[in-house]
């Protein structure tokens, strides 16, 4: 049914319709109507699920530890700070190989307090063992939650998922999505039969001590584990498509890169404002394309260096920085470009920080000034206030 | 599950410890360095050690006599520090 509603509501409908058994939240800032909304679903009767509300973000997600470990299907939300506080816990329940979906909405992290979005809080936990989503409009978010829980539920990956949504630009804008039935969801994704759970009748035990003598070999089944999850994500995607018609990509997206000089390459609610400059550029006859990517843990090294072998440049514009280092996204295109015949040069393009927006005069900047040979900048950076040096 | 349904899917990953039990098996004594040793002159079979041991190693034979499992003992010393009678002292492992 086709509906006009906020992006968070669309991620409730959609965490609805995979119809959990436990969802916990911390229910104060940073927090978004997603869990608002779940709560007064499950009070509403909508939804069969335990509603526990905790008394902080690492509370909850070790409230959806236990419930994964015991059997459940389990959820989550959360943003910037919220998400850090949960870092903690984030690594045992990919580390006890536990499937749960939680939304990691994108906002800017402390200090200076910020609400707005970027992508450092999530980008910060990618060596978690969490796989991780980023969604480019309300739809793709809404589907992106159901195919979630049939990716890491699969015994090729058990390993936790993250779908991750720009704050503001996606959380609280009104967008129309066709929101599935509940009879399409249960047929494309069935109830959640774990591979072993806590039961006293056939006990086992999670996230015990592991010495020297075994914890490499743990954190190796993890890496192999999550990087082979890239063929369950695609698969996903393909059943998705079959099932309701609608495809995002699967790793990436490539949108009229093939034959162009010049590719961007993005993740987030940006690559909306990407496809639009790209149309208008080539209407102007500019050789211009956009690479997005849709999952980035694992990262697609395969699928980016298949994209972008025809490229004369590329450009990552991405909404982090690494302070110290570089870009986060950046690197990681790098690397997968590394060795190859022909390496185009790669723009690290720093842009939208703490809800800054990305318009097609940014845009428009970072082509400049990739063009003229600068291989690292903040784009759209307000000089004027920056103390003289 | 069915045991035939569990078959065709995968081992649990390496990390989840799927037979009970591997606390007893996994044998902590050799990281210890102390030992308690008893004497049976001062003990006056008040069972404190016994219940204050955090390993659960410490039996009680008979009246005034205890042993340290030192397969499990870790010899942290917690049993002497508490022997109201100061009955048991800290030795030296060798091995």
């Amino acid at each position: 049914m086709r509906k006009m509603i906020e992006g968070s509501m669309a991620v409730a409908e959609a965490v609805g319709l995979c119809r959990p058994d436990v969802i916990s939240a911390y229910p104060i800032t940073p927090q978004t109507h997603i869990v608002e909304e779940l709560s007064q679903m499950v009070a509403d009767g909508v939804i069969d699920a335990e509603y526990v509300r905790v008394e902080s973000e690492h509370s909850a997600a070790s409230v959806c530890l236990g419930a994964v470990a015991a059997g459940s299907r389990a959820y989550s939300a959360t943003t910037s700070q919220g998400l850090l506080l949960m870092a903690e816990v984030l690594y045992n329940i990919a580390g006890m190989r536990l499937p749960l979906v939680i939304t990691g909405v994108n906002r800017a992290v402390s200090a200076p307090l910020s609400i707005w979005n970027d992508h450092q809080d999530t980008l910060a936990l990618r060596d978690t063992g969490w796989l991780q989503l980023y969604a480019e409009n309300s739809q793709e978010v809404l589907d992106m939650h159901i195919q979630a829980y049939k990716i890491s539920e699969d015994d090729r990956v058990l390993l936790p998922v993250m779908v991750c949504m720009d704050g503001f630009i996606l959380t609280h804008t009104y967008e129309t999505v066709d929101v599935p039935s509940p009879e399409e969801v249960d047929a494309f994704l069935p109830p959640y039969d774990p591979l072993y759970r806590l039961d006293p009748s056939d006990p086992y035990t999670l996230g015990a001590y592991a010495g020297p003598e075994m914890y490499q070999e743990v954190r190796y089944e993890i890496q192999r584990d999550a990087l082979a999850s890239k063929e369950v994500v695609k698969e996903v995607a393909r059943d998705f498509q079959a099932a309701f018609g609608r495809w995002f990509g699967d790793v990436i997206e490539s949108y009229r890169a093939e034959d162009a000089d010049l590719v961007f390459v993005a993740m987030g609610s940006v690559v909306g404002t990407l496809k639009d400059w790209v149309d208008a550029q080539r209407e102007k006859g500019e050789k211009v394309g956009l690479l997005k990517l849709r999952c980035f843990r694992p990262f697609p090294v395969e699928e980016v260096r298949e994209a972008l072998s025809k490229a004369k440049r590329v450009v990552v514009l991405e909404k982090a920085v690494a302070v110290g280092g570089h870009g986060i996204v950046t690197p990681e295109v790098q690397a997968a470009l590394y060795g190859q015949a022909k390496t185009p040069p790669v723009t690290c393009a720093i842009a939208g920080l703490g809800g800054r927006d990305v318009t097609i005069e940014t845009i428009d900047e970072i082509k400049q000034r990739a063009e003229s040979g600068e291989s690292e900048f903040f784009a759209g950076l307000r000089t004027e206030l920056l103390e003289a040096s | 599950m069915t045991a035939a349904a569990k078959k065709e899917r995968r081992k649990p990953p390496l990390g989840i410890v799927t037979r009970p039990g591997s606390s007893l098996r996994n044998k902590t004594g050799p990281w210890g360095i102390m030992r308690p040793v008893f004497d049976c002159e001062k003990c006056t079979g008040c069972n404190t050690c016994e219940s204050i041991c955090p390993e659960g190693c410490i039996r009680h034979l008979e009246k005034k006599v205890y042993e340290a499992d030192t397969e499990f003992c870790k010899g942290c010393g917690m049993c002497a520090e508490a022997c109201p009678s100061d009955a048991i002292t800290m030795a030296e492992e060798r091995r």
